[in-house]
């Protein structure tokens, strides 16, 4: 059977049983953040959209749902990056090299990348919003002609904080893609831009109608940035977020992550500015 | 045969009967209430009832279900359940009947839940219809579910001495043949079920000021009514609204270990969108603050979501939420405020 068949086949016959995974790779890369590599059994590749997300099973804990931060371009392997924020990541973050954990997924609807070719790409990423951005960023370095100008913005609170430093230092090398980082708060090595992300994007030259713009970050930062990239007459359709919300079986029955009518585990969690527009009142992304 | 006739005198053999077929769950008596039990006893089941407790969902969406067995040391999963196993529903209202028929529309929205629909697979639902008000709280006339319309194998009325039974499936009509007491019904006794019908007419009214149309365009245009922070003010967030309720299917999963802590199984058991922490994520972030917040989604979820996704109304008229809640928020004032606030506008 072809991977997709099995991974497709699995969904449909079992979809809460989780797919033996082991972790093949794992380090701590901030204070409160760890990085997994991770295969599935048998190696099939997990071939995701860049913005989909899995479910991290450890049997006795429960399930989480967990944005994939690699490339499918990345074959035989995928990854994630986890803030240790409760019961659940915490015991994630016990977890080294050589544990089983379970998964299922690929869920959800992915950055629009089909899209997005041969549109020029503004990618708008807050303290962890990084990590489903980062699959998108790789993806797009290694289908780099596919794409016109790319630039990425990203902000967090503090240096500390910052996220695949080694990666974003190689990003500000590369002419081909612009890159620009701004802290909250600076300490004292810090060299670089100080102050809210919002104040990056005046500055930024774009082509609006030819540009897609794709924030990730917490809710209060979306509201600021969606006004500022409204403001740069990116259209409605272009702008791109991706929500995050509690979710329990990724398969639009549980309740948890329904925003109105809509279930973010499959409608989302990626969706346009176009579409958070049309919620009434539930949805605490949409810009004011 | 479409329609047949069994004597009331002959209800407990047949029954008796159908206790032999598969496990058979009906409702009965408890204290001033009733509940849907297995039937032990065919003297205990009570078919003149208000709904009972907890709609049957028990029986079809468990509490508590088993979703996988695991152990994490080797790691393995393996089936919970190998067998499901043939029921009936004795005795179940047109309003339940709704409810079993909204839930399957959505466990078979893609991506299918396997669980509903292996238990679905082996149910039977042998209905009865009321000829008369269950008490104040039902609203099953305006949601056009105090008639059956499907969804059921057999549907029994009242008719005094007798019942008449509408087999409706296949499945159904293997149940009342071959037994010398269900015969088929008479021209006399199908004009007795339309004179019943017809009585009926004047008994049940629409409960609410407008018809079903205006009520979903109302709730379209109420996002913001003041009528929420009312209902938010008295709702006291236990849950009982949306654990009582047919047409409930939010759930959480639980993994139960073992004493050795290395083997397990997985559940998935009901939640309450009226729990404070519902809807709230590992970071803090909570995406639906505020008990009016939460009864508004709750009464979206009825209203307008489902008529939107799937074409129907997720409220079966039961009256279960306004007769259990403790802070006596009714389902038929709240909606019929918005009727009539829209209506001032």
């Amino acid at each position: 059977m072809l991977e997709r068949e099995i991974l497709l086949e699995k969904m449909r016959t079992t979809p809460y049983l989780p797919m033996k995974a082991t972790i093949t790779e794992a380090q701590m890369v901030t204070d409160k953040e760890k990085f997994f590599r991770i295969q599935l059994e048998n190696k099939i590749n997990l071939g995701h959209i860049p913005g989909q997300f899995v479910m991290v099973s450890i049997f006795g804990f429960g399930e989480a749902p967990i944005s994939v931060c690699s490339s499918p371009s990345d074959k035989g392997y995928f990854e994630l990056t986890v803030r240790s924020a409760g019961v659940f990541t915490d015991r994630l973050h016990k977890m080294a090299k050589g544990d089983e954990i379970g998964i299922r997924g690929p869920f959800g609807k992915g950055f629009p990348i089909d899209n997005m070719f041969g549109y020029d790409v503004m990618i708008v990423a807050g303290g962890l919003g990084i990590v489903p951005l980062r699959s998108l960023i790789r993806y797009i370095m290694h289908n780099r002609n596919d794409f016109g100008n790319v630039q990425i913005l990203l902000g967090c609170r503090s240096p500390r904080e910052l996220l695949f430093e080694e990666e974003t230092k190689e990003w500000m090398k590369r002419s081909e893609i612009k890159f620009n980082c701004t802290v909250d708060r600076a300490d004292p090595e810090w060299k670089g831009n100080v102050g809210l992300i919002t104040t990056l994007i005046p500055g930024v030259d774009i082509n609006p109608t030819r540009t897609y713009g794709v924030v990730v970050g917490p809710p209060i930062m979306y509201k600021f940035v969606i006004v500022k990239l409204l403001e740069k007459k990116i259209p409605e359709h272009q702008i791109v977020v991706s929500l995050e919300r509690r979710m329990r079986c990724g398969l639009g029955k549980c309740g948890h992550c329904q925003i109105e009518g809509v279930y973010v585990c499959q409608s989302g969690p990626v969706f346009t500015y176009n579409d958070l527009k049309k919620f009434k009142g539930e949805c605490h992304e949409k810009a004011v | 045969m479409k329609y047949a006739s069994l004597k009331k005198a002959n209800l407990n053999d047949w029954l008796g009967h159908l206790k032999k077929k598969a496990k058979l769950y009906a409702p009965r008596k408890k204290e001033n209430l009733f509940v849907f039990r297995q039937v032990k006893e065919v003297e205990d089941v009570c078919l003149e009832y208000i709904p009972t407790v907890l709609p049957p969902k028990k029986y079809y969406f468990p509490q508590k279900e088993k979703l996988f067995k695991f152990s994490s040391q080797p790691f393995k999963t393996a089936k919970a359940i190998d067998k499901f196993e043939e029921f009936i529903l004795f005795g179940v209202h047109t309003c339940d009947i709704a409810g079993i028929q909204c839930l399957d529309v959505v466990f078979r929205d893609a991506p299918e839940d396997p669980n509903y629909l292996n238990r679905k697979d082996k149910m039977t639902i042998i209905g009865i219809e009321c000829l008369k008000y269950c008490d104040k709280y039902a609203n099953c006339t305006s949601m056009g579910n105090h008639v059956p319309r499907g969804g059921y194998d057999l549907m029994m009325v009242d008719l005094g001495e007798k019942f008449i039974i509408h087999i409706n499936s296949e499945k159904g009509e293997k149940l009342v043949t071959g037994l010398d007491y269900i015969k088929e019904a008479t021209e006399a006794e199908m004009s007795l079920l339309e004179r019943a019908r017809e009585a009926k007419k004047k008994i049940f009214k629409e409960e609410f000021i407008g018809p079903l149309p205006k009520v979903y365009d109302t709730f379209d245009k109420s996002f913001a009514s003041a009528v929420w922070k009312d209902v938010g003010r008295r709702c006291v967030a236990c849950g009982n609204c949306t654990a009582v309720c047919p047409t409930c299917y939010c759930f959480d999963t639980q993994d139960d270990l073992e004493l050795s802590l290395d083997k397990g199984v997985r559940y998935r058991i009901w939640n309450s969108c009226q729990m404070d922490d519902f809807a709230k994520v590992a970071g803090g972030e909570d995406f639906r603050k505020g008990r009016d917040n939460r009864q508004k989604h709750r009464y979206y979820r009825k209203f307008k979501y489902p008529v939107d996704k799937f074409n129907r109304y997720f409220c079966t008229g039961c009256g279960r939420c306004t007769r259990t809640c403790m802070a006596d928020i009714s389902l038929i004032e709240t909606v019929n405020s918005l009727l009539s606030e829209e209506g001032l506008q």
